[in-house]
């Protein structure tokens, strides 16, 4: 791989795994908690907030030139919220059903702290295309953030995968799971299993450099 | 369906508390809940603009059915969610600089709260009337600073006890949240 190539993939890795929003950033939990309580919900929020992300990353970085430093915090959250109107409309369009299901958190995407602090962080200072590989890379990391638990908890409360029953008809559905208690423990219990993969890893390291 | 302004008030303080049953807010409750001196003041500017907010909307919303525009509600709404907190921030700074001075950066963060947005969508969504979006309002915005005071006052026990390292940081905060969560499904069907 040249270098320009090698460069794009490591800004798209960054929001993917290394900086993932949900489970290393903590950010944008609203929607996270909120509506991961079956993988469908969780898939579809997730890859509306994409859409956004990558749009409105897109734009200001192309206005990022004659946008006025003082006022740019508003301008961008009315580029934010032109493009969460359309994507409300679009789902209303889709499936009646899964508007309902989601009901007032797609238009929260708005305050979605992800997509401002991409705007702002990195959208605002670079070019259109490296801006949308990076919010590319966030919007996917968000995706699966948000699928893991919607997942997880679409198991053990309902004891189902998209709709389609796993366990048979014996299984007793945990059902604090899907209710908002179930949220809580299931992301934290995610960040558990993520910081101890973490310290082992480096206790490895320093166990492989004192025997070196 | 016909809810008494009393129901209201109660669902949104516990029955469906805002942080705690509609994960609205989460942001504040998770970053400015490490100590009790800081997380009353932020509630309480929380519950103010929320009311501000609820107000504006509800008349904008009036107003927006009027010229049948409701495509611009989104974008009307977060405008005026923006420049009602820069409209709290002066009033703050003249009347009461101490004040100011304390609440600092989180003042101006409150614009992307999910939960005053979410107060100005929900009362749309449900079609409240002027008293039932008040009541909703300082009820939902009360919850919040009930949240926040009780996570606050766990966590500043917590600093003094013995948690496993691997615990530590935001995984504790979320394993706490869920069982304040727990703990307040009890209140369910309390508003009828």
């Amino acid at each position: 791989m040249n270098p320009a190539t090698t460069k794009t993939w490591d800004e798209f890795m960054e929001g993917v795994w290394r900086q993932n929003p949900v489970f290393v950033m903590v950010l944008g939990m609203c929607p996270t908690l909120a509506v991961t309580v079956s993988a469908v919900n969780a898939l579809s929020m997730g890859l509306a907030t994409l859409f956004v992300l990558v749009c409105s990353c897109g734009l200001v970085s192309m206005m990022r030139k004659i946008v006025p430093k003082e006022v740019r915090i508003a301008i961008y959250i009315v580029i934010i919220a032109t493009f969460v109107t359309v994507v409300d409309y679009a789902i209303q369009a889709i499936s009646l059903a899964l508007y309902d299901a989601l009901g007032a958190f797609i238009q929260l995407i708005v305050v979605n702290c992800i997509i401002l602090g991409r705007a702002e962080a990195h959208a605002a200072k670079n070019p259109p295309l490296p801006a949308m590989v990076n919010a590319t890379g966030m919007g996917i990391g968000f995706v699966i953030g948000l699928f893991a638990l919607g997942a997880v908890r679409e198991i053990l409360g309902a004891g189902s995968l998209f709709g389609v029953s796993l366990f048979g008809p014996d299984f007793q559905p945990w059902v604090i799971m899907v209710l908002p208690p179930g949220g809580f423990f299931v992301l934290g219990g995610w960040l558990l299993l993520f910081s101890w993969i973490e310290r082992r890893k480096q206790r490895r390291l320093t166990e492989a450099t004192q025997n070196a | 369906m016909h809810e008494t302004a009393f129901q209201i008030f109660v669902n949104a303080l516990l029955a469906n508390n805002f942080v705690l049953a509609m994960f609205l807010g989460l942001c504040p409750f998770l970053g400015v809940s490490g100590r009790l001196d800081t997380a009353f003041p932020m509630g309480v500017a929380t519950t103010f603009v929320m009311l501000v907010a609820s107000l504006c909307a509800y008349g904008l919303n009036l107003l927006l059915g009027y010229f049948h525009l409701e495509f611009l509600r989104l974008i009307s709404y977060i405008v005026i969610i923006a420049s009602s907190v820069q409209l709290v921030e002066m009033v703050l700074k003249k009347y009461s600089p101490v004040l100011f001075r304390a609440l600092g950066i989180y003042l101006p963060l409150i614009t992307t709260n999910c939960a005053v947005l979410g107060v100005a969508l929900f009362q749309t969504a449900r079609e409240y009337d002027f008293v039932q979006s008040v009541t909703f309002s300082v009820g939902g915005g009360l919850g919040f600073t009930l949240a926040l005071v009780l996570m606050a006052s766990v966590r500043e026990r917590l600093q003094l006890s013995n948690v496993p390292d691997l615990a530590q940081g935001t995984a504790l905060s979320l394993m706490l949240a869920g069982i304040l969560s727990l703990s307040f499904m009890g209140f369910a069907g309390l508003g009828g």
